[in-house]
C-alpha cells in the first residue's frame, strides 16, 4: 500500500510541475492511460483472492480519485493562467476615441423656438402657421392698419415686384388667418420668419417672431401679464426675473404694452403685447362684446442672444460651423 | 423728439427729479429714450469783463488781462486772438473743474494767472472754437455761466407712438406730465395781438375737406435779418433744430412749443390772394429742400393767383419763402387733415417736421393760438405791424362722446378701477367725463386723435393708473388634452432626427441671388422683390439648394473639410397664389465619416446621403427614379417618389456648380417636401410565420444599364408567392466579369405562412426567380 501512496505522491508532484495542457494530458496517461501504472494495478486485482480483492480495489480507487483530483486542480490552474494570458493580450487602449458618426445639432434659434413651443403647449396652446409672402390685407389692413396709417412706418416693408404682395413684417397675420377659420376659445402660438428692410448688428432683414393669441370670454390684461411673466421666468429658469409692462401702441391691440425684462443692472425690451383690438375681432367675425383676449409677439432671436450670451445677431444667419457647433 | 427739460418745466413742474420725470413719461406710454445734459459738468466759471489787455512781456502770442469777475480784479494770462478790453467772457476761477482740466494758480512764462478765460470748446459746449466765447454785453458780472446760458438743463429724447401726435410738442408733453402726475399745467393761451394795420390777405379755400381751417395774417415792416434771441437759439438747438433766420426760427419754435406747424411767406413774392386747392396735373413746384416736384391732383397746395407756392402741410416752396431781405411776411397757420398728408412723405421719399405732425393729427382748435403766439414773437424780435387774421373754415373733425362701462373696463383689465378714480383720470386728460350709474361719458379734446371707442378710454384708464399696478394673474382655462396625431410628427422631430444623423441645422435667407435660381433651379423668373436690401438678396428662393451650397462654400473656405448641413424652411414658387411649400434639405460635403482611426477615409457619395434620406423617410419606402435636375450631376441624380408621388430630389452637385461655387469636391444633397417626412404610417401588425424561412443566395451577371430597382420591383411583382425578401449584398465588376457587365449577388428569403417549405419547393421558387432574371433582364447566371 505504501507503493500506492508513493505512486500518488509522485504523480501529484509530476502534475504540479507541468504548465502546458497537452503535457498534462500526456502525464495523465502515464498513470491512468491504458498502460498507465494505476491501470496496471487495477488489472492486477484479478490475481488476488476473492477475499482480498474488495479491500485492494477500494484502495486503488481511492488512489485513482486522488490522482484525478490532482489532475483536475492542475488543469484548472493551467486554464486560469491561459485565460489570463489571453486577456492580457487582448487588452485595448480604452482612451482611444469611439468610431462612427458625430451628432449634428439644431440652430440656436430653433432651440429657442422649440422651448417656447414646449412651454406654451404645456398650458394648452396649439401651434399655428401661415404664409411668409402675405397680402397687404392680412399684414396690415385686417390688423387695423389701413393704408397710409402712420403706424405702417414702424415697419419697413419688403414688397414684391408685383406691387400687390409683401413679405410679412410680423407673425400677426397668422392671428387673422387662424381666427377666420376658428371660433373662440382660441389658444395658439405661431412661430416663424419675418422680414423688414433693416440690417446692422442688432437688426437682420430676416428674423424670427413667435406670435401668441388667447381669446375667450374672460381673458384679461391681468392674465396677459400673468402668462408672460410666467413664460419669461420659465424660459430663463429664473424665478426672480423681473418683467415690466410699458404702455405702447400697436394698431391691433388696445391697451398695448412693450415688455421689458430685467437684465444685469438694466432692462431689455423683449416683446410687445396687448388686448386684441375689437376692430380686429370684428374683422374676422368674432363677437367682441362676448369675447376678448390678448396677443403678444416675442423675438426668439433676442431671447436666444440673452439665453446663450450671443452678442451679434448676424451670427445667426452666417451659418459658420464654429458658431453653430457650440449649440449642439 | 428732443426737448429741453427746463422748457418743459416752465409749463409743468412736478416735484420729481429728472430721472423720475423720465420714468413718469415712459410708464405713461411716452418712452424717454435718452436723457443727456445740455452741457458737460463744470463749475466756478463766471461772467467776467475784460478790463485791460496788455502784451505778455515774455510771449508774443499771449496777453495779460485785468479781469473783473465780480470780486477784486484778477490778472489772467490769455492766448485767445479775439480778446479785447470791454468784452464779457466766461472766466474759470482758480479751483474750477472744466472738462478734462482743473484750473490752478499758475505762472505762465513768469506771470501769475489767476484763472482762465474760456472758449466754447473749453467749456465743452462745441467741438471747435476760434476764440473766447463772447457773452452778451449786459450779462451780469460774477453770474455763474451755467446759469447765464441755462446749462444745467437736460435734453429728453422721447419717442411718442404714432397714435400720439399730440405729444409732439412741449405743450403736449406738459399736458401728459400734468395728467400723469396730477400737477397743474401752467400754460396760458396766448392773447390775441391787436392789429395795427388793416391789410388782409384774401383766402380762397377750394379744398375745405382737406383743410378745414386756414388762417393767415400779414405782418408788415419786419426786420427779417434781426438776430434770434439766445434763449430761443438754445431751445431750438437742444431740440436739434438748425437756426436759419428770425422769422423761420419763430415758426419752428412755435411748432416745438405748441405742435402747430406754421409757414411764413414773403408777401412781396405773392401775386394776389391765397388759394388752398388740389394741384393741377402738370403743375410743378420747387421746394425748399431743392427738389422740384411734378404735382398731381393727389397733392394739396397753397397757391397764389399764378402758381403753387407750397406743398400744404409738408414743405414750403423755394420761391416764396422768407429771406433776410423780406419786409412783409404772410404768416400761415392751418389745420390739414391727417388723410391728405398721410402716406405722402413715403411716396415723396422725404419728410418734414410739419408732415410728421399733420399725418398724426394736429390740434384743430390750436391754429389760432399758434398764430397769435408766432405773431407776438415776430413783433418782439423783428418788429413790424400786424394786420388782422383772415380765416377760412371747412368741416372740422368731429369729436363724439365716448362711453366706458366700468364693468367692461374691469373685465378687460382684470382689475377694477373705481368710479371716482376713473372720473378723475379722464378729467385730467381733458375728456370732460360725466358719470351715470356705472357708465362714464367722455368727450375727447381736440388734440386727441386716438379716442373714439370704449377700448380707447379703457386704455387711458389703465395707462394713467399704471400698467404695473395692475396685478398679474393666471387664467383659469377649460382643461382639455391637446390632440396628439400619431401618423404625423412635427417639424421639430424631423429636425432632431436630422441632427441625430449628424447634420447641423442652418438658417439661410429666404431671399437669394438671382443667379442661384438660374443655376440650381433653371428658374428664369423667380419671385422678385421690389425693394431688396442688396442685389444678392433680390429674389425669393424656390429651392433650399442655393442656401445650402452657399453655406457649405462659406465653411469649406474656413478650412472645414467635412460639412453636413440641413435646413427646414419655406420655398416660394412663382405660380398663381404663390405656393410656399415647407421643404427640408440636407447636404453632405467631404468625408463620409468624421476623421477617425481604424477607418479608411472616403468622400461621402450618393449612397451615403441616400441612406440618410431613407432613414428620415422610414418606415415609408421611397422609390428613386433617375432624372435630370439642373443642380445635379445627370448620372447621379434621382427623383424621390413616395406612393408614386414626387416629393423631392437627391443627387450629387453638378461638377459645373462645384467649380463655380468653389468647392474642392462635389457635395451630395437632397431636398424633399417637409410634409412627406412628417407623415408616419401607423404600424399594422402582421402575423409572424411559425414556419422557418429558407435563405438562398443567387448571383448573376447583368448588362450595366440594368437597374437594381427594376429587378427588385419585377421580382416583387411577379416572383413566386413564397418570396419574402430580396436584397442585394454584393455588386462586383472586374476580373471574371465581362466588360460592360456587372455581377450582382442577391440574398433571397423564402417562407410559407402555412407550412414548412420542402427543399423541392424552395428549389422550384429559385428556378422561377432565375427564369425571370434570364427572360426579363438577360441575366447570365453564375
Amino acid at each position: 500500500m505504501q507503493e500506492l501512496d508513493k505512486l500518488v505522491a509522485e504523480a501529484a508532484a509530476l502534475f504540479a510541475g507541468i504548465s502546458d495542457a497537452d503535457a498534462l494530458e500526456q502525464a495523465k496517461a502515464r498513470y491512468l492511460g491504458k498502460a498507465g501504472a494505476l491501470t496496471e494495478l487495477l488489472k492486477g486485482l484479478g490475481k488476488l483472492s476473492a477475499a482480498d480483492r474488495p479491500a485492494a480495489g477500494a484502495l486503488i480507487n481511492v488512489a485513482k480519485q486522488k490522482l484525478e483530483e490532482a489532475l483536475h486542480a492542475q488543469r484548472e490552474l493551467i486554464a486560469g493562467r491561459t485565460l489570463e494570458a489571453r486577456l492580457a493580450e487582448e487588452s485595448i487602449d480604452v482612451t482611444l476615441p469611439g468610431r462612427g458618426r458625430n451628432a449634428g445639432g439644431l440652430h440656436p434659434v430653433s432651440r429657442t423656438m422649440e422651448r417656447i413651443e414646449q412651454l406654451f403647449r404645456s398650458v394648452g396652446f396649439e401651434v399655428a402657421d401661415g404664409p411668409e409672402i402675405e397680402t397687404d390685407f392680412y399684414n396690415f389692413t385686417a390688423l387695423n392698419q389701413p393704408e397710409n396709417h402712420p403706424a405702417r412706418s414702424m415697419h419697413d416693408t419688403f414688397y414684391l415686384a408685383d406691387g400687390k404682395h409683401l413679405l410679412r413684417t410680423h407673425t400677426s397675420p397668422i392671428q387673422i388667418r387662424y381666427m377666420e377659420q376658428h371660433q373662440p376659445p382660441i389658444r395658439i402660438i405661431a412661430p416663424g420668419r419675418v422680414y423688414r428692410v433693416d440690417s446692422d448688428a442688432t437688426h437682420s432683414p430676416m428674423f424670427h417672431q413667435v406670435e401668441g393669441l388667447w381669446i375667450d370670454e374672460q381673458i384679461s390684461f391681468a392674465h396677459l401679464k400673468g402668462v408672460l411673466i410666467d413664460f419669461f421666468r420659465r424660459f430663463f429658469e429664473n424665478d426672480n426675473l423681473k418683467v415690466r409692462f410699458r404702455p405702447s401702441f400697436f394698431p391691433f391691440t388696445e391697451p398695448s404694452a412693450e415688455i421689458d425684462m430685467s437684465f444685469g443692472d438694466g432692462w431689455l425690451e423683449v416683446g410687445g403685447c396687448g388686448m386684441v383690438h375689437p376692430n380686429v375681432l370684428r374683422n374676422v367675425g368674432i363677437d367682441s362684446e362676448r369675447y376678448q383676449g390678448f396677443a403678444f409677439g416675442l423675438g426668439p432671436d433676442r431671447l436666444t442672444m440673452l439665453r446663450y450670451g450671443v452678442n451679434d445677431l448676424r451670427l445667426f444667419y452666417e451659418n459658420d460651423l464654429r458658431f453653430l457647433k457650440q449649440f449642439v | 423728439m428732443k426737448i429741453s427739460e427746463h422748457w418743459l418745466r416752465e409749463l409743468v413742474d412736478p416735484a420729481l427729479s429728472t430721472a423720475e420725470l423720465a420714468d413718469l413719461l415712459t410708464f405713461g406710454g411716452i418712452e424717454v429714450e435718452a436723457i443727456e445734459p445740455a452741457a458737460p459738468p463744470f463749475d466756478r466759471v463766471v461772467v467776467a469783463e475784460v478790463l485791460s489787455v496788455e502784451k505778455h512781456p515774455q510771449a508774443d502770442r499771449l496777453n495779460v488781462c485785468q479781469v473783473n469777475a465780480g470780486t477784486a480784479p484778477l490778472t489772467i494770462v490769455c492766448g485767445a486772438p479775439n480778446v479785447r478790453a470791454g468784452m464779457r467772457v466766461p472766466a474759470a476761477l482758480v479751483g474750477a473743474k472744466l472738462p478734462g482740466i482743473e484750473i490752478k494758480l499758475a505762472k505762465v512764462r513768469g506771470v501769475e494767472s489767476q484763472g482762465m478765460l474760456c472758449s466754447a470748446k473749453e467749456l465743452g459746449l462745441s467741438d471747435e472754437a476760434a476764440g473766447l466765447l463772447e457773452l452778451p454785453p449786459n450779462a451780469a458780472i460774477g453770474l455763474a455761466v451755467r446759469d447765464l446760458l441755462d446749462l444745467d438743463d437736460q435734453v429728453l429724447t422721447t419717442k411718442p407712438t404714432p397714435n400720439r401726435g399730440d405729444c409732439l410738442s412741449v405743450l403736449g408733453m406738459a399736458r401728459e406730465v400734468a395728467a400723469l402726475s396730477g400737477t397743474k399745467l401752467k400754460w396760458q393761451k396766448p392773447v390775441a395781438v391787436a392789429s395795427t394795420i388793416t391789410d388782409v390777405m384774401a383766402i380762397q379755400l377750394d379744398a375745405p375737406a382737406d383743410c378745414p381751417h386756414y388762417s393767415v395774417r400779414i405782418i408788415r415792416g419786419v426786420n427779417a435779418a434781426a438776430a434770434t434771441p439766445q434763449w430761443m437759439v438754445r431751445r431750438l438747438q437742444r431740440s436739434g433744430i438748425r437756426c436759419i433766420s428770425a422769422v423761420v426760427d419763430v415758426t419752428n419754435y412755435v411748432l416745438l412749443e405748441m405742435g402747430q406747424p406754421l409757414h411764413a411767406f414773403d408777401a412781396a413774392k405773392l401775386s394776389g390772394g391765397i388759394q388752398v386747392r388740389r394741384a393741377r396735373a402738370g403743375e410743378t413746384l420747387a421746394l425748399l429742400n431743392g427738389t422740384t416736384l411734378s404735382l398731381t391732383p393727389a397733392h394739396l397746395v397753397i397757391a397764389d393767383e399764378k402758381n403753387a407756392l407750397a406743398l400744404a402741410g409738408i414743405m414750403g416752396g423755394a420761391a416764396s419763402g422768407v429771406t433776410a431781405g423780406t419786409r412783409d411776411v404772410v404768416l400761415e397757420s392751418a389745420f390739414f387733415t391727417p388723410d391728405v398728408i398721410a402716406g405722402k412723405t413715403r411716396a415723396l421719399g422725404f419728410g418734414s417736421d410739419s408732415a410728421y405732425r399733420f399725418e398724426r393729427g394736429v390740434d384743430f382748435a390750436g391754429a389760432g393760438a399758434a398764430q397769435e403766439r408766432a405773431t407776438q414773437l415776430i413783433l418782439q424780435i423783428c418788429g413790424g405791424r400786424a394786420g388782422p387774421v383772415a380765416e377760412a373754415q371747412g368741416p372740422l373733425p368731429a369729436r363724439n362722446k365716448v362711453q366706458v362701462r366700468l364693468a367692461r373696463a374691469a373685465r378687460v383689465l382684470g382689475f377694477a378701477i373705481d368710479a371716482p378714480q376713473a372720473v378723475s383720470i379722464l378729467e385730467r386728460l381733458g375728456c370732460r367725463p360725466s358719470l351715470t350709474g356705472e357708465v362714464i361719458t367722455a368727450l375727447p379734446p381736440s388734440h386727441r386723435f386716438d379716442i373714439a371707442i370704449e377700448e380707447d378710454l379703457i386704455e387711458e384708464l389703465a395707462r394713467i393708473h399704471g400698467y404695473n399696478k395692475i396685478p398679474a394673474a393666471m387664467p383659469a382655462a377649460h382643461a382639455a388634452l391637446l390632440p396628439v396625431t400619431e401618423n404625423r410628427r412635427d417639424s421639430a422631430a424631423v429636425r432632431r432626427q436630422l441632427a441625430d444623423l449628424d447634420f447641423q441645422e442652418v438658417v439661410t435667407y429666404s431671399f437669394v441671388e438671382q443667379g442661384w435660381e438660374v443655376d440650381f433651379c433653371a428658374n428664369p423668373e423667380p419671385i422678385a422683390l421690389a425693394n431688396p436690401i442688396a442685389s444678392q438678396m433680390s429674389v425669393m428662393r424656390s429651392s433650399l439648394i442655393g442656401g445650402l451650397v452657399n453655406a457649405v462654400t462659406f465653411n469649406a473656405s474656413r478650412k472645414q473639410s467635412r460639412v453636413r448641413l440641413f435646413e427646414v424652411g419655406r420655398c416660394f414658387l412663382n405660380q398663381p397664389g404663390y405656393p410656399q411649400p415647407w421643404r427640408v434639405g440636407a447636404i453632405a460635403f467631404g468625408e463620409a465619416d468624421p476623421q477617425q482611426w481604424g477607418h479608411a477615409a472616403r468622400v461621402a457619395d450618393f449612397f451615403d446621403i441616400k441612406a440618410d434620406l431613407e432613414a428620415l423617410l422610414t418606415p415609408a419606402m421611397a422609390e428613386f427614379v433617375p432624372v435630370v435636375h439642373p443642380a445635379l450631376h445627370p448620372g447621379k441624380s434621382a427623383k424621390v417618389l413616395l406612393d408614386g408621388k414626387a416629393v423631392g430630389w437627391i443627387g450629387e452637385l453638378h461638377p459645373r456648380w462645384q467649380r463655380k461655387y468653389d468647392l474642392p469636391s462635389a457635395p451630395v444633397l437632397f431636398e424633399v417636401e417637409l410634409g412627406a417626412v412628417e407623415q408616419r404610417g401607423l404600424p399594422v401588425y402582421q402575423e409572424i410565420s411559425k414556419f422557418p424561412a429558407v435563405r438562398r443566395d443567387l448571383a448573376a451577371e447583368f448588362d450595366e444599364n440594368i437597374r437594381y430597382g427594376d429587378i427588385s420591383s419585377e421580382l416583387k411583382r411577379s416572383g413566386p408567392a413564397i418570396l419574402r425578401d430580396f436584397t442585394v449584398f454584393d455588386l462586383y465588376r472586374g476580373e471574371g466579369v465581362q466588360k460592360g457587365k456587372k455581377s450582382l449577388a442577391f440574398s433571397v428569403l423564402l417562407q410559407d405562412t402555412h407550412k414548412t417549405l420542402t427543399d423541392a419547393e424552395a428549389e422550384k421558387a429559385m428556378t422561377e426567380l432565375r427564369r425571370i432574371l434570364q427572360e426579363k433582364f438577360n441575366a447570365k447566371l453564375r
